[in-house]
């Protein structure tokens, strides 16, 4: 053997260090025992240790979700892969970039029923991106290289790479590929120049243009080209829950989230608008509703996504165009430049029926004295963040609440589970989030319900210090479950109802945080000044807010309905 | 529709099953799949028989080329093509089945490819529509046992899938 060979489980870290990984989610077990040996062995990149893997998961997610890169987690074969699953599919939803790790059995006993064996390839292949068992060391170091540039490329997405024991054990010499190429994947970036003019003059000479934007603008890093363009071309836009910050907020011409809980005026601009230009966003149920009604008033669309597929998926695309959101963006800004541009006539009309609209005021509520109002939790959240903050959110009436009540003026501040809905996601999400960016302010926006699905990861953010602060929507229901039970279930809160709670300002301090607990509006805004003041910069802050029980989400489209029938406050 | 969709893939282990996945997992219809190498013993070429609208076809041949292991994918019913499956039948042959047995047999131009005191055991080609006519024509207490290996397809003149 010659001295250059190294073990498999070093192939896999220098791989990571090819990739200029800075931060590896994970947790030990049998059949990574050799990998964990590596990673005790160098400092290029810090391990952090969760409390269970699925945690793991979750933080690798937000840290390339707030930075854009690719996030790795690495997990033991068995329960370690099926606690992962969760995490997978949330990313996979959501079309995140990440590489997981898993051990896997040696090579011998696999098929055998051996101890933690499971089929993670088979299990996992319908929530990845891609996946691959690594059945020979020669081959690692190439699949580290494939994994890393299929889940980074196209459509993003969650990579798997399962390797078994015996094969990390084995030794062999390291040369990292410079460059990858698969006669099998060939995303697509540049988009069809003539679907482009031709999308720019139907949205020149539209009566009631609309730019619905999603996702893909985020994971794109095409938020500069859209502000450019939507400002230029005039039009009114509006954001998917996926999409919030990849145009500003603040801006005049932003109506708002868009969807079940989207606002008044940007449901009704979406099924009133003659063209709709469509930009990294797939037209999900919660998004536009029932398709039919959706498209009951005729309209133009054109649509601009990376991956075929979410072409023509739920509703038949006009312009398609299929390419990266930036270079088609761009082709479209210098169009622009080149076009003489005049003011629209017809955008003076367009704006009056919106401004109707929104004198709807549809995310109006009433302040009360004695009882907390969610929504003015997260509206003093943003005032005391100065609007700058990385927010992640778990599943239900709180994450709709950030999402209406936190207007996002940057992308990438905005951290959820848009499309698998996983609760538990906040706490492990703000972690990647926080050490992606050790000095920015990092809240998670959360229920009593949601909380309690990863509260281990307590320990996690002491051992790495994170100041992190817990913003606890606690009204003692799973608040979304009982507001469709109350709309549509005959008021019969069928196991939504939250007993036995702990008392989460012991349960922070026990984990050696700050724990605080505010029950008046008028402590709102000292309580939460405190906990983002310099005195508690070092800490992670748990603030259980005893919020009003009996408050809804407004507006909502109900299930299966279309985007102007929506349920308002006044309604009821 | 029943559409017949040709794709190429890489060979290896897994990629059937990332295949028969995706049909399961969105649920699309599958009437009948076949795979076998090519020439080329990296490909295997697939052959899968499917129904559907317009738009669930041009929804399964856009996931399909979204898997990673698939290299290329044609819906052989955009053109014109020619389509083939093999039956192999073992029917009763006993004194009262053996002569019409024998002219079925020719009829659908099969072989028989072993014979017994009270079986034969034919072999057919043609399209599956072939297949399903002499299955209807023959009395049905005479079928022992039946074997279809799934449609296979290839396009027409200079229609050619390959990498």
């Amino acid at each position: 053997m010659s001295s250059n060979h190294i073990s498999g489980a070093e192939i896999v870290i220098r791989c990571l260090h090819e990739e200029k990984v800075k931060f590896v989610f994970g947790y030990p077990g049998g059949a990574v025992l050799n990998i964990y040996d590596a990673v005790f062995q160098q400092n290029k990149f810090k391990h952090v240790l969760v409390r269970h893997e699925q945690a793991a998961v979750h933080a690798a997610d937000a840290y390339s979700r707030s930075t854009g890169k690719v996030g790795v987690a690495l997990v033991t074969s068995g329960p370690g892969a099926t606690n992962a699953v969760t995490g997978i599919a949330t990313a996979y939803m959501d079309s995140i970039p990440m590489v997981i790790i898993s051990g896997q059995v040696p090579t011998y006993a696999i098929g055998q029923d051996a101890f933690q064996e499971c089929d993670t390839v088979g299990i996992t292949r319908p929530c990845v991106k891609h996946n691959f068992l690594v059945k020979d060391i020669k081959d690692i170091a190439s699949t580290m290289k494939k994994a890393f540039y299929v889940a980074s490329s196209g459509r993003p997405g969650p990579v798997l790479v399962d390797i078994p024991k015996d094969i990390t054990a084995e030794k062999y010499e390291f040369s990292y590929p410079k460059s990858v190429h698969l006669r099998s994947y060939n995303p697509i970036i540049k988009g069809h120049s003539g679907q482009i003019k031709k999308a720019l003059s139907l949205l020149l000479n539209a009566k009631r243009p609309m730019i619905y934007s999603g996702g893909g603008v985020v994971l794109g890093d095409a938020s500069s080209q859209l502000s450019k363009f939507v400002r230029t071309i005039g039009s009114p836009i509006t954001s998917t829950l996926m999409g919030l910050g990849g145009f500003p907020a603040s801006d005049k011409q932003f109506l708002g989230m868009l969807g079940m809980h989207g606002t008044y005026e940007a449901n009704m601009a979406m099924q009133e608008c003659d063209v709709l230009l469509a930009v990294g966003a797939r037209f999900d149920d919660r998004v536009i509703g029932n398709p039919e009604h959706f498209l009951s008033k005729p309209k133009t669309i054109i649509h601009i996504d990376i991956d075929p597929s979410s072409i023509s998926k739920r509703v038949k695309i006009d312009i398609p165009i299929v390419g990266d959101v930036v270079s088609i963006l761009t082709e479209l800004n210098d169009l622009l430049s080149k076009e003489n541009m005049k003011q629209n006539a017809y955008l003076k009309h367009w704006f009056k029926d919106i401004d109707q609209w929104r004198s709807m005021n549809c995310l109006s509520f009433k302040n009360d004295k004695k009882l907390i109002k969610p929504q003015f939790v997260i509206q003093t959240l943003h005032k005391v963040t100065k609007g700058d903050a990385f927010i992640t959110s778990d599943v239900g009436q709180h994450q709709m609440w950030a999402a209406q009540y936190y207007p996002f003026d940057k992308p990438r501040r905005w951290i959820n589970s848009g499309g698998l809905g996983t609760m538990g996601v906040g706490l492990p999400y703000a972690m990647g989030a926080q050490l992606a960016h050790p000095d920015a302010q990092v809240a998670c926006v959360t229920g009593e319900a949601s909380i309690q699905m990863c509260i281990q990861e307590l320990s996690t953010c002491k051992q790495f210090h994170l100041p992190i602060k817990i913003i606890n929507l606690n009204n003692r229901y799973m608040g979304m479950v009982r507001q469709w039970q109350e709309f549509f279930y005959g008021n019969r809160y069928a196991e939504s109802y939250m007993e036995a709670l702990p008392d989460f300002v012991k349960l922070a301090e026990s984990y050696g945080h700050v724990g605080m607990k505010i029950e008046k509006p008028s402590d709102v805004e000292p309580a939460l000044k405190e906990a983002f003041s310099n005195k508690l910069k070092e800490r992670l802050v748990f603030m259980d807010f005893i919020t009003d029980q009996k408050e809804n989400v407004f507006p909502m489209v109900p299930n299966g309905k279309g985007l102007s029938e929506m349920i308002t406050a006044e309604d009821l | 529709m029943r559409h017949i969709i040709s794709l190429l893939m890489e060979n290896e282990s897994g990629a059937l099953s990332r295949v028969s996945g995706l049909f399961s997992a969105r649920g699309y219809n599958i009437e009948s799949l076949t795979v076998a190498p090519t020439e080329d013993p990296t490909l295997s070429r697939m052959t899968i028989v499917t129904s559907g609208s317009d738009e669930i076809i041009e929804q399964i041949i856009k996931q399909l080329n979204k898997l990673i292991d698939i290299v290329k994918v044609l819906d052989l019913n955009d053109g014109r093509f020619i389509e083939r499956e093999l039956m192999i039948v073992k029917v009763k042959a006993n004194a009262q089945y053996r002569d019409e047995m024998k002219r079925m047999c020719d009829i659908f131009r099969g072989r028989i490819i072993d014979v017994s005191d009270n079986s034969f055991t034919i072999e057919i080609t043609g399209s599956s529509s072939k297949l399903d006519a002499y299955i209807e024509s023959i009395d049905k207490a005479a079928i022992l046992e039946i074997v279809r290996t799934g449609a296979s397809g290839i396009g027409r003149g200079d229609r050619i899938l390959k990498v």
